[in-house]
């Protein structure tokens, strides 16, 4: 049997429990949760190997056959997306330990990051659709612990908003597995996906299909649902920031990309038309919110609502070209998101505010800041040899292919704005005169920039290394538009 | 005015007991039987509210030294460690494993790896229940 497949999992379960015993050892709490950190990364590694050498990896817990017992799935996506996931835990536990503060450390902080990881390389990995709710809960848990620890008046009010928002999207998440389980009875996915080609039903798993949509999409922030996001992101700390930008929208994402294409392929026409229209509404409000605002923290945050457009838009196309686009865009969003969240936090530390019309030029006495930030936003604006411009280039191509000229033109004119919104980041924070931030004296930022530093040289390894990366991307690509790929490696017949 | 609650405590000293009693049997029952961990732990934390209220928060801390959070941590480690057991034996994560003895008392017992897990979600349960009531009680 194979358990490899399990250990992204349980590597920080059983760190997060193990730390619960030392919180008051701060030495002990960076040791391990750097070690097991680490040792999660160099597994998920081995994880992306042994899918790309063995083809889709399945568990079936407990021992039970797979449509009965909870079957764990790990095709390329969910093997790449656990192994960013991996490497964006180590990276933020390594920027926690100068950034977070002692108080929090001593409060059970590492061990709520771990259980924060467990649930999103569980709804990574899982291949039941209760046992994802489960994830996401655990998940979303660890996530109001992370948004309102400290306790300081801000944290305190966004987190009531963002904990109402999802505890009722979480309600209706099992309303729809319901309705789902009383139309097709299992809760395999891949056992689903079977099903649902054989009942004709259609009408009532369009319903479903949209439910889903709401669902996840009140997760991942689309359109008309992104409204609690640039609240709740704006309270935490850089560290908790970084960590939720990158992970938990993309899990929503994920969901989306995994129910649309598993499940709902019978009635494509109405479902992508939807999700379409809602990807290019998507990009168009978060665009106007980047590049309205004058604060460093809200203009990325209307960056990850953008990208989640962009994404979106490249799978409603359904093009084996724009679905490889949008894992290739997916996983560079994380990386790119969690050191632009960094970087803020760098900032933040040295200027004492966000807001840009604060502070000007600090390229002088930090450069080094400075050039990675300038690197970063080359990356997130998709300028061709970083990371950005393969993903956004494919989503493109695939739309014109698909014949959605306006969705890609709004794609191609997105960036522009994207750009101009953290180039004028760049140009007022960084730029200009140095004596209009306070304080003379310089901040020390050595330890802070490991982790910006090693992300940005990932993200610009990950463009430069396109070649090598696309076989990968294609593989996953194939899993989702051909889903019997996955119905067979996990039901095997 | 200080008050005499002497019936309470009295009545909590013999009650508590058989609520203990009440919530093992419910834990062990729940392989064959309604009840199991979760019910088990939430009795037991029950029992120890009950005393909560007749006595004060220091004499229950005295009577039982228990660091409630520490306990979730071990009944964690319960239940990932009967998963773990899996793993030794080359086998999925959670594979359960069962066999009937003969104990000298209890005649023919099947003895079930699932009881450790559930061991472990009784612990938690208690853990959780009495952590979120000993905090909100200490708050001033």
């Amino acid at each position: 049997m194979n358990n490899l497949i399990i250990l992204p999992i349980l590597i920080p379960l059983i760190s997060g429990v193990f730390l619960i015993f030392f919180s008051k050892n701060i030495r002990i709490q960076r040791w391990v949760s750097a070690l097991s950190s680490l040792v999660t990364m160099i597994l998920a590694v081995m994880l992306v190997h042994q899918v790309k050498s063995e083809g889709i990896q399945t568990m079936n817990v407990s021992n039970w056959e797979a449509p009965f017992g909870i079957t764990l799935v790990s095709d390329m996506l969910s093997a790449l997306l656990v192994l960013t996931t991996s490497i964006i835990g180590l990276t933020c536990i390594i920027y926690s330990f100068r950034s977070i503060g002692e108080d929090r450390e001593r409060f059970y902080y590492y061990p709520v990051v771990f259980f924060l990881i467990v649930g999103v390389n569980g709804a990574f990995t899982t291949g039941d659709i209760f046992n994802l709710f489960v994830f996401f809960e655990v998940m979303l848990m660890s996530s109001y612990v992370l948004i309102v620890h400290g306790g300081t008046k801000i944290q305190l009010r966004e987190s009531i908003k963002y904990i109402l928002v999802n505890v009722i999207s979480s309600a209706l998440f099992v309303i729809t597995v319901g309705f789902l389980y009383s139309v097709v009875g299992t809760l395999n996915m891949a056992h689903i996906s079977q099903r649902i080609n054989e009942v004709d039903e259609s009408g009532i798993l369009t319903v479903i299909s949209i439910l889903f949509l709401i669902v996840f999409g009140l997760k991942g922030a689309i359109f008309p649902l992104y409204f609690w996001l640039p609240g709740s992101y704006y309270a935490p700390p850089a560290a908790i920031t970084a960590l939720f930008g990158a992970l938990l929208t993309k899990v929503g994402v994920y969901s989306i990309m995994r129910t649309h294409t598993l499940f709902f392929s019978h009635d494509t026409g109405y479902t992508q038309q939807i999700l379409s229209v809602l990807a290019v509404m998507t990009i168009i409000f978060g665009v106007i919110g980047a590049i309205a605002y004058w604060d460093f923290n809200k203009i990325i945050i209307y960056n990850i609502i953008v990208a989640v457009g962009i994404i979106l838009f490249g799978l409603s196309t359904m093009t084996p070209t724009a679905l490889a686009g949008s894992i290739f865009y997916l996983i560079h969003d994380m990386i790119i998101k969690a050191a632009l969240f960094f970087l803020a936090g760098i900032v933040i530390t040295i200027t004492g505010t966000s807001n840009l019309r604060g502070f000007s030029g600090l390229i002088k006495p930090y450069p080094g800041v400075g050039w990675t930030f300038f690197l970063a936003a080359l990356a997130l604006a998709g300028i061709p040899p970083l990371s950005g411009f393969a993903g956004k280039l494919l989503i493109v191509q695939g739309g014109f292919e698909g014949g959605q000229f306006w969705g890609a033109g709004i794609v191609l004119m997105s960036s522009l704005l994207v750009l101009f919104s953290v180039m004028k980041i760049f140009i007022h924070g960084f730029w200009g005169s140095a004596d209009t931030f306070k304080g003379d004296d310089k901040v020390p930022v050595r330890a802070l920039m490991i982790a910006p530093i090693v992300l940005v040289a990932l993200s610009v390894l990950y463009g430069i290394g396109t070649e090598f990366v696309m076989p990968y991307i294609i593989e996953a690509a194939e899993t989702l538009s051909d889903p019997s790929i996955y119905i067979e490696a996990v039901l095997k017949e | 005015m200080k008050t005499n609650d002497i019936i309470l405590q009295t009545v909590t000293k013999i009650t508590v007991f058989i609520i203990i009693l009440f919530s093992i049997h419910l834990f062990f029952a729940g392989h064959y039987y309604p009840g199991g961990g979760f019910v088990g732990g939430l009795m037991t934390s029950g029992a120890i509210v009950l005393l909560l209220l007749a006595f004060d928060m220091k004499t229950v801390a005295n009577v039982l030294p228990i660091d409630y959070k520490h306990l979730i941590g071990i009944g964690l480690f319960f239940a990932i460690g009967t998963g773990l057991g899996g793993l030794i034996f080359d086998a999925p994560f959670l594979t359960h494993a069962f066999t009937d003895v003969n104990l000298p008392l209890l005649g023919e017992t099947s003895l079930h790896t699932a009881v450790l897990f559930d061991t472990g979600v009784f612990l938690v349960v208690i853990g959780v229940t009495m952590t979120i009531i000993q905090t909100i009680g200490e708050d001033e």
